[in-house]
C-alpha cells in the first residue's frame, strides 16, 4: 500500500507536468564562467590577514591613507541636487547639459565642431558603455569593418568588441624591452593595415602600461592615419587624471582634430571625477555636418533603447552641476590636479627608493609612464613572490596601480620589489 | 576651415597639390598621397573626405515620444497629455515619493559613503531585497538559495540581460510575446538574439482577454519555447488574467515545458498591494519550476531616470543558480561593466528599513488609488453623458494604461478638436488624468464616438 506522501507526490508530479517530472534544470549544462582576473586580486587581498598587506591591483584612486575619495566638488553638487530634482526619464540620448560640458572638455571650449554642431553625442554608461555603443554602431553601419586594438590593452576592450561581433586585430604598442612605446612597429602596423581600418587609441594614460606616445609621435601617427584613411576611435578614461591638466591630456585628440580627422571618442568620469559607481560617460562621433550628426545621434539612441532605454540621471546631474558652475569647476580642476600630483609623487618615490637600494635594474620607466598604472616589468613569477612572501597584490602582468601606493607603504613596496628583482636578470 | 598639414617632403607637397586638383573637393585635407602608394578607393576609406558613417540615415521618431513633442508644441490652454507613461499628481506634476527623498537625503548626509564600483552583479543587499519583494520573503526558492539575482538598468536592462543569457545558454531561441505588448519588447528581445512570435492576448471585441486564443497559441508553441508574461497591469492594454486563468496558463506551460519570463514593471502600482500584484509570479515559483523575472522600480518607486531594476533566475538548485550568476556577469561586463549605484542604494535603504518600507507601501497605494479613482470618474462621466458603447473596460482594466478602444480617426479628432494627446492605438495613460480634466476628456470621447464611427 502506498503511503499518503507517495500518493501526493505522484499527483503533484502528474499535474505539474514536464518541468517537474524531469526534475532537471534548464541550466544544468551551464558552465561556471572564468573569474575576472582583476577582481580576483582584490578578493585575495581582502582575505589576507597580514597587517603589511598592500593592494596595488585596485583600479580606483586612493588617498595617501589608502582610502577611497569622494571629491569635495562632488559632495557639494550632490548636496545641491538632493531633494531638488525630479527623477523623470532622461531623453534616450541622455542629459543635453551634461554632454555640452563634456564635449567642451574633449574638443575644446571654442571648438568649431561644437559651434557647427557636427558632433553626434549620447550619454553613456561610463567608458565601457560608450565603447559598447560605438562597437554596436560600428557593427551596424560598417559591418565589414574590424577593430585594431593595441597590445596590451584593458582586458574588457576585447570583450566589448567581441560581444558586438566586430572582428578584432591587434597592433603593436608596448615594447617589453624598453618598457616604452614600440613606435617603429606601431607605425608599420598602421601602414600595413588595410586602408580605412578602425583603430582603438588610448587618448592618454594608456591602460595598463602607462606608456603614451609623445606629442611628436602623435602627430606622425595622425599623419599616417590620414594617408591610410583610418578611423581613429579614442578611449579617454583619464582626462585630467594623467598630467593633472585636462587640456594637456586631450592633446592627442586635438592633434587629430586639427588634422581634420572625424574621430569617435569615449569619455568617462569614473576616475577624474571619482564617479566610478555612478556610471557616467559620453560617446561622441564627429560628422560631416549638422544633418549627419543628427542622423548618427538618432541611430546611437536606437542602440541604447533596447539596451537600457535611457541612461541614469544622478551621475549626469552631478557632472553638469559641477561643470556649469565656475566655482565648482575650478574646485574640480584643483582636485583633479591633486590626485594626479599624488600619483606622480608616488612614481618618483618608488623610483628613488629602488635606486637608493642599488637595484641593478633601471626603473626609469616608472616615472616616464603616466596615469594610474605602471607596467613594472615584473614577471608573473616575481609577482607571485611579491604576493606570497610580502602580501603585495597586483595583477600577474606586473601592472601596479599607483593609486594603491602611499607614503606609508612605498618603502615597503620598493624593498619587496628589490628583493624579487635584485638578482637582476632583466 | 581646414588647418595646415605639415608635409614631410617637397615631393609630398607637390603630390598633394596634384591630388587636390584631381579630387572633387579641392580643399580636402584628407586626400594625401604617400609617395609609395597610389590612391585606391576602398569602401571604408575616408579618402574623398566623406565620413565613414555617411551612409547613416536618420532613425524614425519614437511614436510615443512623438506624442509628447506634439503636445509641447500645442498652445491650447486646455491641452491634455495622456501619452505620458510616467505618474502625475492631481496637479499634473511628476512626483518624487517622500520616502525616496528621505532615503536620498540620508545617503547624501552619510559622509562615510563612497562611490566605488559596484560588483558586476550590482548591490548585494538590493538584489536580495528585490528577490524577496517579488517572490515573497518566505519563498522556498529563496530559502534554498536557488535564486540568482543581478541588478540591471530598470526593466529594459533586465529584459536585455536575460534575453542575451537565453540566446547564449538556452536550447530554444523562440520567445512568445503577447499581442499587443510594450513597443520596446520586440526590439530588446530580437537584438539579444531571440526570435519573436506572438500569442493572442487582447480581444478588441470585448476589450478584455482573449483567453481561448492565448491557450491555443501557447498550446501550439514548440516545447521549451520561452514565454514573456506581464506579471500585472499589462502594458498597453491594462487587461490581466484572473488568478484562475493564471493557474490554467501555468498548467499549460508546465505541461509543454515552456519557460516563463516575467516582466514585472508595476508591482504594487496595479492594485495597490505589492503581494497581490506578485501573485502570478509566486504561483509559478510555488510549483518548484524554473522561471525568469525582470523587475523595475521606475514606476512603483518613481525612480524612472535612475534606471533601477533586477533580473532574477529561479533555478532548480543552488549550484545551478551560482553558475548562472557567473555567466550573467559575462553578459554585463562588456555592456556597461557594473550597474549604477544611486538608485539601487535608495531602494535598498527603503526596503531594509521597516518604517520606510511601510511608508512606501502607503505612498504606493495612494498612487494606485488615484489611478483607480480616475478610472471610476471617467467611467461615471461617460455613463452620465450616455455615451454609446460599453465603457466598463475602463474600470475593469488595471494599471497605468487604458486601451480605450477608440480608433485612429477618433484619436485624431480628439487631438484636433479637444487638444487631447494619446498614442494612435487609443491607449491613454490614466496617470496623466486628473479630476479637473475628466469632464473635458469625457466630452471628447463622447463627441468622437458619436460623430465618427
Amino acid at each position: 500500500m502506498m503511503s499518503r506522501t507517495t500518493i501526493c507526490r505522484g499527483i503533484l508530479t502528474r499535474d505539474s507536468g514536464f518541468g517537474l517530472r524531469s526534475m532537471s534544470s534548464w541550466w544544468g549544462h551551464v558552465e561556471p564562467a572564468p573569474k575576472d582576473p582583476i577582481l580576483g586580486v582584490t578578493e585575495a587581498f581582502l582575505a589576507d590577514p597580514s597587517p603589511d598587506k598592500v593592494n596595488v591591483g585596485v583600479g580606483a584612486y586612493r588617498d595617501d591613507n589608502g582610502k577611497p575619495v569622494v571629491l569635495q566638488c562632488v559632495r557639494e553638487a550632490e548636496r545641491r541636487i538632493a531633494g531638488n530634482q525630479n527623477m523623470e526619464y532622461l531623453p534616450m540620448g541622455g542629459s543635453v547639459k551634461m554632454m555640452e560640458e563634456t564635449l567642451k572638455l574633449a574638443y575644446g571650449e571654442n571648438s568649431d565642431l561644437l559651434k557647427e554642431k557636427r558632433i553626434a553625442a549620447v550619454q553613456a554608461l561610463s567608458g565601457t558603455g560608450a565603447c559598447r555603443l560605438f562597437a554596436d554602431f560600428q557593427k551596424r553601419f560598417r559591418p565589414d569593418s574590424q577593430i585594431y586594438i593595441p597590445v596590451p590593452t584593458w582586458a574588457n576592450h576585447h570583450n566589448i568588441w567581441r560581444d558586438a561581433q566586430v572582428p578584432q586585430r591587434t597592433f603593436h604598442y608596448y615594447h617589453p624591452d624598453t618598457k616604452g612605446l614600440d613606435y617603429a612597429t606601431l607605425m608599420d602596423d598602421i601602414k600595413n593595415a588595410p586602408n580605412g581600418s578602425f583603430f582603438l587609441l588610448h587618448a592618454c594614460a594608456h591602460n595598463p602600461t602607462g606608456v603614451d606616445p609623445t606629442e611628436e609621435q602623435w602627430r606622425d601617427i595622425s599623419y599616417q592615419f590620414k594617408v591610410k584613411g583610418h578611423f581613429p576611435f579614442f578611449d579617454m578614461a583619464y582626462q585630467g587624471f594623467a598630467s593633472g591638466d585636462p587640456e594637456r591630456d586631450a592633446k592627442a585628440i586635438r592633434i587629430f582634430l586639427d588634422d581634420g580627422h572625424s574621430i569617435g571618442c569615449a569619455q568617462s568620469y569614473a576616475k577624474n571625477m571619482g564617479l566610478y559607481g555612478q556610471r557616467v560617460g559620453c560617446l561622441s562621433v564627429v560628422c560631416e555636418d549638422e544633418k549627419q550628426a543628427v542622423a548618427v545621434k538618432s541611430q546611437l539612441q536606437q542602440i541604447a533603447r533596447p539596451m537600457y532605454s535611457n541612461p541614469p540621471v544622478h551621475g549626469a546631474l552631478i557632472v553638469s552641476t559641477i561643470l556649469s558652475d565656475p566655482d565648482l569647476k575650478n574646485l574640480w580642476l584643483k582636485e583633479v590636479k591633486g590626485m594626479a600630483n599624488r600619483i606622480i609623487g608616488m612614481r618618483t618615490a618608488i623610483r628613488e627608493n629602488l635606486e637608493k637600494l642599488d637595484s641593478p635594474l633601471s626603473w626609469e620607466h616608472i616615472t616616464k609612464q603616466i596615469g594610474m598604472f605602471c607596467y613594472s616589468g615584473l614577471t608573473p613569477e616575481q609577482v607571485d613572490r611579491l604576493t606570497n612572501e610580502f602580501h603585495i597584490y597586483m595583477t600577474r602582468n606586473g601592472r601596479i596601480s599607483m593609486a594603491g601606493v602611499t607614503t606609508g607603504n612605498v618603502g615597503y613596496l620598493a624593498n619587496a620589489i628589490h628583493e624579487v628583482t635584485k638578482s637582476g636578470s632583466k | 576651415m581646414r588647418p595646415q598639414i605639415t608635409y614631410s617632403s617637397p615631393t609630398d607637397r607637390r603630390l598633394t597639390a596634384l591630388v587636390r586638383h584631381l579630387a572633387d573637393d579641392p580643399f580636402s585635407a584628407s586626400l594625401q598621397m604617400d609617395s609609395q602608394n597610389t590612391i585606391s578607393p576602398s569602401p571604408t576609406a575616408a579618402f574623398n573626405g566623406d565620413s565613414v558613417f555617411a551612409n547613416v540615415v536618420q532613425a524614425p521618431e519614437d511614436p510615443i515620444l512623438g506624442v509628447t513633442v506634439a503636445y509641447n508644441k500645442d498652445p491650447s490652454p486646455v491641452k491634455l497629455n495622456l501619452g505620458v507613461g510616467a505618474y502625475r499628481t492631481e496637479e499634473g506634476k511628476p512626483l518624487v515619493l517622500n520616502v525616496v527623498s528621505r532615503a536620498e537625503q540620508m545617503l547624501v548626509n552619510d559622509q562615510s559613503r563612497v562611490k566605488e564600483y559596484l560588483p558586476i552583479t550590482g548591490l548585494a543587499d538590493f538584489n536580495k531585497l528585490s528577490a524577496k519583494l517579488i517572490f515573497g520573503a518566505d519563498s522556498p526558492a529563496i530559502q534554498d538559495n536557488r535564486v540568482a539575482t543581478v541588478q540591471c538598468l530598470s526593466g529594459t536592462g533586465s529584459l536585455r540581460v536575460g534575453a542575451e543569457f537565453l540566446a547564449r545558454h538556452y536550447h530554444q531561441r523562440t520567445i512568445y510575446i503577447p499581442l499587443p505588448t510594450w513597443g520596446n519588447h520586440p526590439k530588446v528581445l530580437t537584438i539579444a538574439g531571440l526570435s519573436v512570435k506572438y500569442y493572442r492576448y487582447y480581444d478588441p471585441a470585448t476589450r478584455g482577454l482573449n483567453f481561448q486564443g492565448l491557450l491555443e497559441d501557447l498550446g501550439s508553441a514548440p516545447s521549451g519555447a520561452i514565454v514573456l508574461l506581464h506579471a500585472c497591469a499589462h502594458n498597453p492594454t491594462g487587461v490581466d488574467p484572473t488568478l484562475e486563468q493564471w493557474d490554467q496558463i501555468k498548467q499549460l506551460m508546465r505541461s509543454k515545458g515552456l519557460l516563463p519570463f516575467f516582466d514585472s514593471a508595476y508591482q504594487g502600482f496595479a492594485s495597490g498591494s505589492l503581494d497581490a500584484d506578485a501573485q502570478p509570479v509566486r504561483l509559478f515559483v510555488a510549483d518548484g519550476g524554473e522561471c525568469l523575472a525582470a523587475q523595475s522600480y521606475a514606476k512603483n518607486m518613481g525612480l524612472y531616470g535612475e534606471r533601477v531594476g533586477a533580473l532574477s533566475f529561479v533555478c532548480r538548485t543552488a549550484d545551478v543558480a551560482s553558475r548562472v550568476e557567473s555567466q550573467l556577469k559575462l553578459v554585463i561586463r562588456p555592456m556597461y561593466s557594473n550597474p549604477p549605484l544611486h538608485g539601487a542604494s535608495i531602494v535598498a535603504t527603503i526596503l531594509k528599513d521597516r518604517d520606510m518600507f511601510h511608508e512606501w507601501t502607503i505612498e504606493l497605494k495612494a498612487m494606485a488609488d488615484r489611478i483607480i479613482s480616475m478610472r471610476q470618474q471617467l467611467f461615471d462621466a461617460l455613463q452620465s453623458r450616455g455615451t454609446p458603447g460599453d465603457w466598463s473596460h475602463i474600470i475593469k482594466q488595471i494599471g497605468m494604461f487604458t486601451f480605450t478602444g477608440l480608433n485612429t480617426e477618433q484619436v485624431v479628432f480628439m487631438t484636433k478638436e479637444y487638444h487631447i494627446y494619446m498614442t494612435s492605438d487609443g491607449r491613454i495613460s490614466m496617470a496623466g488624468l486628473n479630476s479637473k480634466k475628466v469632464p473635458h476628456l469625457a466630452d471628447a470621447i463622447h463627441e468622437a464616438v458619436t460623430r465618427i464611427v
